[in-house]
């Protein structure tokens, strides 16, 4: 974390001392965004701390813990390539199950199948692509983030 | 007041959860107060100094490498420099997958080979720099670190089976 703070402040400063203008504009812009999905987050935040009180961790665990092996990658992986949720979402849920125990590898297959798989959206895909390379490539990115997922797993196992 | 409208539900939840939280304290209700130091506030402050800075760091990135200028060199360009241009390009993108596909049309109509079409969806759906900063915070650098270094390879693999398919078979891409 710190580590981004300082490396933020460097690059601020660098950009500062190249283009004052440009840079006064590019913090501006940050922060309006900022402004801008703050009550988003904040709403989000309390609902994720409310529901965290009530969902049991032993509930959680039984489909994505360690005792469901691989069918936690399965299930993780069938989870993110029906759903459609907003990152600012996704990822404090993700940070939750984090805290509970789910395992990194799980969740970076729940992560990048939300971003890469699309069940439900296939039919506006296909429109550009056409069904067979919108299904197939679904298909694909829903096997390579398994892959993914196993690689992380294996990586977070040795370190 | 049309700002106010669209967060109304934010509002009232902030409210209402405002409210909640200082009866809590008031009276010493056990699971109020759990909620808040506990959950709530365990987010919050790993949030509250992250997200500003990175989303200054997204400001700059905007105003240093637009999308519309990323864009203008993309159509042209072929090799690694094409490939490293439409991820760039996918990297400045916001939103769900299926937002890139009017911009993946145009690429493809500007003459950039199926393969890099395919990379850019890929790129949009890796790493986001508006949403870096959630991912960091909740997740951990060394995750996010992670998940990128490898998803790239796979997804790029995945980019180049899909893009030598979809021209094998002479595929187009569609405008709506």
């Amino acid at each position: 974390m710190s580590f981004i703070v300082i490396a933020a402040i460097a690059i601020t400063i660098i950009s500062f001392l190249t283009d004052k203008k440009k840079t006064v504009e590019g913090i501006k812009k940050g922060m309006m965004m900022f402004l801008k999905i703050l009550p988003v987050l904040m709403s989000v935040m309390i609902l994720v701390s409310v529901i965290l009180y009530f969902v049991s961790g032993e509930t959680l665990m039984k489909y994505l813990g360690k005792d469901a092996g691989i069918g936690a990658y399965i299930f993780a992986a069938v989870i993110g390539a029906v759903s459609i949720i907003p990152s600012f979402i996704a990822y404090p849920l993700a940070g939750v199950l984090v805290k509970t125990g789910v395992s990194y590898g799980v969740i970076s297959v729940f992560i990048n199948t939300l971003k890469m798989v699309g069940m439900l959206t296939i039919p506006i895909e296909a429109k550009f692509l056409g069904y067979k390379i919108s299904i197939l490539r679904n298909l694909l990115a829903f096997i390579g983030a398994l892959i993914v997922g196993g690689l992380m797993a294996l990586i977070y196992s040795m370190t | 007041m049309k700002k106010a409208k669209k967060y109304k539900f934010d509002y009232a939840v902030i409210v209402a959860f405002a409210v909640f939280v200082i009866y809590s304290y008031a009276t010493g209700y056990a699971p109020g107060i759990k909620i808040a130091r506990d959950n709530f506030w365990g987010f919050l402050k790993e949030m509250i100094v992250l997200l500003p800075v990175m989303f200054v760091l997204v400001g700059l990135f905007d105003v240093w490498v637009s999308k519309e200028k990323v864009q203008k060199y993309i159509g042209k360009a072929s090799g690694i420099r094409g490939v490293l241009l439409v991820m760039m390009l996918g990297f400045l993108q916001a939103g769900p997958i299926y937002a890139a596909y009017p911009v993946a049309y145009i690429l493809w109509k500007k003459g950039t080979p199926a393969t890099n079409v395919f990379i850019y969806l890929s790129s949009v759906s890796i790493l986001q720099v508006p949403v870096i900063a959630f991912e960091v915070g909740f997740l951990g650098f060394k995750f996010f670190i992670l998940r990128i270094l490898l998803s790239f390879p796979v997804f790029i693999i995945l980019g180049f089976i899909l893009g030598n398919y979809f021209d094998k078979k002479g595929y187009k891409f569609k405008k709506v």
